[in-house]
């Protein structure tokens, strides 16, 4: 019997879990939960996502307002993991302070672990992520550290007991997807730890181009946040993941520059 | 001794006067928050939520009450 076409056959499409730091996703999406313009829209847009893991930021309640919600207003802990940042932090001293207050809330030890050295570009301070992700770790933190494309910081990470290495694809909420595919295949290569590729994804196809260079998953926030459409977005980012996912699995063809002809040269009438 | 007793804190960034007899829970409650979704920073120390019942607010402590907010 055949299969109707666009019959999915699972075992055709069939993939390992994301494991990182002995926990088990399904989802290569991590996406994060800022800079949308509504919270149902927030949420049905990181449901229409697929991603198990969402980050949040440790910030000061703001007294002033009558009724403060967090983001535990929206987002319940039972329906995703949630992995804490230490965005907007300069220093690490700063780093490992959030990390701590974000611990102390009571859900888990992971940390997504962010050192920003300069304000123009928000690219990351190589040097005081790596003393932070040093320190955290010894105390029993589960570091997942962003960083630059850079290999050797993405080796020194790994030493320190990070249980995940996050290179950018570009840097913070710029859009421009992956400039450096070469260091970023690099990185994979090199690493051990699961290799997720955060920040600079603008569009579905940068998404999926982040995939095919072989890392183990994508982290997200602003490309969802701010397309005119969130949750169709988010679809389209779940099946980009995916999509980059299987074409990686299955082995792009080698890309040369003459053309091959696709149908036989012989046989053809006189 | 007056009835009223006030006491200076510096709390989330600014000073403000507060009754003298606050425990952190009271004072998180007065401030008509959950305890149980934020996290205190006493004097740059995290304080677990089992002390909120005791721990007393006193004059001159800077205190930082934080909670998960959106982010990337």
């Amino acid at each position: 019997m055949s299969e109707q076409a666009g019959t999915l056959v699972k075992s055709d499409v069939a993939d390992a879990p994301l494991v990182i730091g002995g926990h088990s996703f399904t989802s290569r999406l991590i996406v994060g939960t800022g800079k949308y313009g509504d919270n149902p829209t927030m949420v049905r847009a990181i449901r229409a996502s697929g991603a198990e893991m969402v980050t949040v930021a440790v910030r000061r309640v703001d007294l002033d307002r009558s009724k403060e919600e967090g983001i535990l207003h929206h987002l319940s802990p039972n329906e995703f993991f949630l992995l804490a940042n230490t965005a907007g932090c300069y220093s690490a001293d700063d780093a490992i302070r959030y990390a701590r207050l974000a611990r102390a809330a009571g859900f888990n030890e992971w940390i997504k672990l962010e050192v920003i050295g300069d304000q123009a570009t928000l690219l990351p301070d190589v040097a005081a992520t790596l003393e932070a992700a040093r320190t955290l770790t010894g105390e029993g933190f589960k570091v997942m550290a962003y960083t630059n494309d850079d290999l050797i910081t993405a080796l020194r990470l790994e030493d320190a007991g990070c249980v995940a290495v996050m290179p950018l694809a570009s840097p913070i909420g710029s859009g421009l997807g992956v400039v450096n595919p070469y260091f970023i295949r690099e990185i994979k290569r090199r690493l051990e730890v699961p290799v997720i590729v955060d920040a600079g994804v603008g569009t579905a196809s940068d998404a999926c181009v982040t995939m095919e260079q072989g890392v183990d998953g994508v982290l997200m926030n602003t490309a969802l946040a701010a397309a005119d459409d969130p949750v169709r977005m988010a679809h389209a980012m779940r099946h980009a993941i995916l999509a980059g996912r299987l074409a990686w699995l299955a082995g792009r063809m080698p890309s040369r520059e003459i053309a091959v002809p696709s149908s036989p040269t012989k046989g053809m009438l006189d | 001794m007056s009835e009223e007793r006030h006491i200076r804190i510096h709390l989330n960034g600014t000073d403000r006067e507060v009754d003298a007899d606050h425990t952190v829970r009271t004072l998180i409650e007065s401030l008509d928050l959950h305890p149980s979704l934020i996290v205190v920073e006493l004097n740059r120390e995290i304080l677990s939520r089992d002390l909120y019942e005791k721990a007393p607010v006193r004059d001159g402590d800077t205190i930082e009450l934080v909670h998960f907010v959106g982010g990337g």
